[in-house]
């Protein structure tokens, strides 16, 4: 402010002592004589600064709800432990599950192992068709035909899990009824259904991660005498194979948290299974076909919030896992 | 010398676009061939018809006849696997696997089926050697290659080019991504080398082509203008055009 004083009385003068007469120095007014040019903010900045602001309301938004769903589920789901004084060991390693009965009575055990079986079994029969279809569509097929094979896997992606489940009902589980006894229902019918599910989510990642192997590396394998199938096994399934690892990983997790599907062919008895075909529960079966029988509050319903709880942990830890070998992957 | 690589009116075009007008070149055993031109002129794509990198591209016709040490390299019977064990190539730019440099150097033994490791260790440390980068490897086998510096990354996709001992190693701009410094000690390599293998080499470098080559061939919009001992070449230049581009007047 003293600046701009100091100019227009310097201005004001000059024109005062006007000596040159055909010269004029004429007054042109304070806002003519702008010396905030420069430090005047412009309208590119005020867009600059709003648009930070509204990304930044969006981030605390997101930050408040990701806190308050793992503060509720956390709250609820510890009060079996800290209200209802269940003993945490005896929570994970029991098989007996029946919390209308006390705290004596509340035992996961079946639930975890049935939830990481049918994971881990999915995952392990979808990987090695998932990378030969990924495989196919990065190095083989036309263009046209890896156009047609990612519409079905998107197409397949994009079916509710509730019609998977459905087609499981109608159509495996009889199938496995028939050919090994039992009532069909259990891991195996459970396995194949997300077996179809998991199925695209890995390919498509696993082709991402072929895509992303540079070209060079193909062509400097192939002048070194390498026939495709040697340059395909020993460069670009070696490149890709953090990236592969972490596409089998997300598939697991779709795996370990579909609900619907799973609680329509797994069977739904908190059973430890002692085949594959033993009708058995998982944790977010046991989730959704019992949610709605608890009362809020009670030990039966705070033991169902426990199962939600581990669903929970077991994403972040997939979620680490995911990084963990996205970091190593980069050395 | 000899004749190892003989190519006698060579056509190629991709779809109805014609990048070489029948080519006849004979390149000599132990010697190191230039390849010049402006850009565009074709010498690349010429570079990759000797070890068939071409046959990969869609719409490419490839007409003529190219010999390696007689046999014809197009004949529909010819095992690619055999020929590029033969005929190596190292490319513009650097292109080591993200390997170690042992895995990198012993990758074409490998998948040749070479089992016995005393024979790969010597081989590697012997490539590493001729491709002079063996002093800042020794101690660092396992380090992974793309952790060297663009001119050591070269010269270890020398390494590895040699391991499997060809005959002639086809080099595609092997220094235009490299400082002068990595520059020049991959033209010395080269010198050091050229007893040893056949070298055929595209490149910008007017300079580096008279420095290390013995023979030029000079070409331009699909045609081999000119050819023969790089001196002759470079000093007196049988056609005016040949003259004009050496000396800088169109390029």
């Amino acid at each position: 402010m003293d600046n701009k004083d100091k100019l227009k009385e310097v201005v004001d003068q000059a024109i005062a002592n006007q000596h040159v007469p055909h010269v004029k120095l004429k007054r042109m007014g304070p806002s003519s004589v702008d010396i905030d040019k420069l430090t005047k903010p412009s309208k590119e900045t005020h867009q600059e600064y709003w648009g930070k602001g509204l990304t930044y309301f969006a981030i605390a938004l997101i930050i408040v709800l990701v806190v308050s769903i793992i503060g509720f589920v956390g709250y609820h789901g510890l009060a079996t432990f800290i209200n209802d004084h269940v003993n945490v060991f005896h929570f994970l390693t029991s098989t007996d599950w029946d919390p209308g009965e006390g705290k004596n009575h509340v035992g996961a055990a079946v639930m975890i192992v049935t939830s990481f079986l049918v994971t881990l079994l999915a995952a392990l029969v979808a990987t090695p068709f998932a990378i030969a279809i990924a495989l196919y569509m990065t190095e083989y097929s036309s263009k046209k035909g890896a156009n047609f094979l990612q519409s079905v896997t998107e197409l397949l992606v994009g079916i509710p899990s509730v019609v998977y489940g459905f087609l499981g009902l109608t159509i495996i589980v009889p199938v496995i009824r028939k050919l090994f006894g039992g009532t069909g229902f259990g891991i195996l019918a459970a396995t194949l259904v997300l077996f179809v599910m998991v199925l695209p989510t890995i390919t498509s990642l696993t082709v991402d991660s072929l895509k992303a192997v540079p070209g060079h590396f193909r062509k400097a394998s192939m002048a070194l005498g390498a026939t495709h199938w040697q340059t395909i096994y020993h460069v670009v399934l070696r490149v890709a194979t953090p990236r592969i690892l972490t596409a089998v990983i997300f598939g697991m997790a779709r795996a370990f948290g579909e609900a619907l599907a799973v609680q329509m062919v797994i069977g739904n008895a908190v059973l430890m299974p002692y085949n594959l075909v033993s009708p058995s529960a998982t944790l977010t079966s046991q989730l959704t076909s019992q949610m709605g029988n608890t009362v809020m509050g009670t030990l039966p319903n705070n033991a169902l919030w426990s199962l939600a709880l581990l669903l929970l942990i077991m994403s972040l830890v997939f979620n680490f896992l995911v990084k963990l070998i996205g970091k190593k992957g980069q050395k | 010398m000899t004749t190892i690589i003989s190519a006698k009116d060579v056509h190629l075009s991709y779809g109805d676009y014609e990048a070489l007008h029948g080519i006849n070149l004979n390149f000599k055993e132990k010697e190191l061939t230039a390849l010049i031109g402006p850009s565009g002129c074709g010498k690349s794509t010429f570079l990759r018809c000797l070890n068939r990198m071409n046959d990969d591209i869609e719409n490419i016709k490839i007409a003529g006849e190219i010999k390696f040490e007689g046999q014809d390299i197009y004949d529909p019977k010819t095992d690619l696997v055999n020929l590029r064990k033969e005929v190596g190539m190292v490319f513009q730019q650097p292109t080591p696997f993200p390997f170690s440099v042992y895995d990198n150097v012993a990758y074409g033994l490998k998948i040749a089926g070479v089992k016995d490791k005393a024979l790969i260790d010597q081989r590697v440390e012997e490539s590493l050697k001729q491709a002079a980068i063996w002093k800042e490897t020794k101690n660092n086998l396992n380090r992974n290659a793309q952790a060297f510096s663009g001119g050591q990354q070269q010269r270890i996709c020398i390494a590895r080019a040699l391991a499997v001992r060809p005959k002639v190693v086809l080099l595609d701009e092997p220094t235009s991504a490299l400082d002068p410094i990595s520059s020049s000690e991959i033209e010395e390599t080269l010198i050091d080398l050229k007893h040893q293998y056949t070298f055929i080499m595209v490149t910008h470098n007017l300079q580096q082509a008279g420095r290390i080559s013995d023979q030029t061939a000079f070409l331009m919009n699909g045609d081999l203008i000119e050819a023969g001992p790089t001196e002759e070449v470079f000093i007196a230049p049988k056609k005016q055009i040949t003259s004009d581009y050496l000396n800088g007047r169109f390029g």
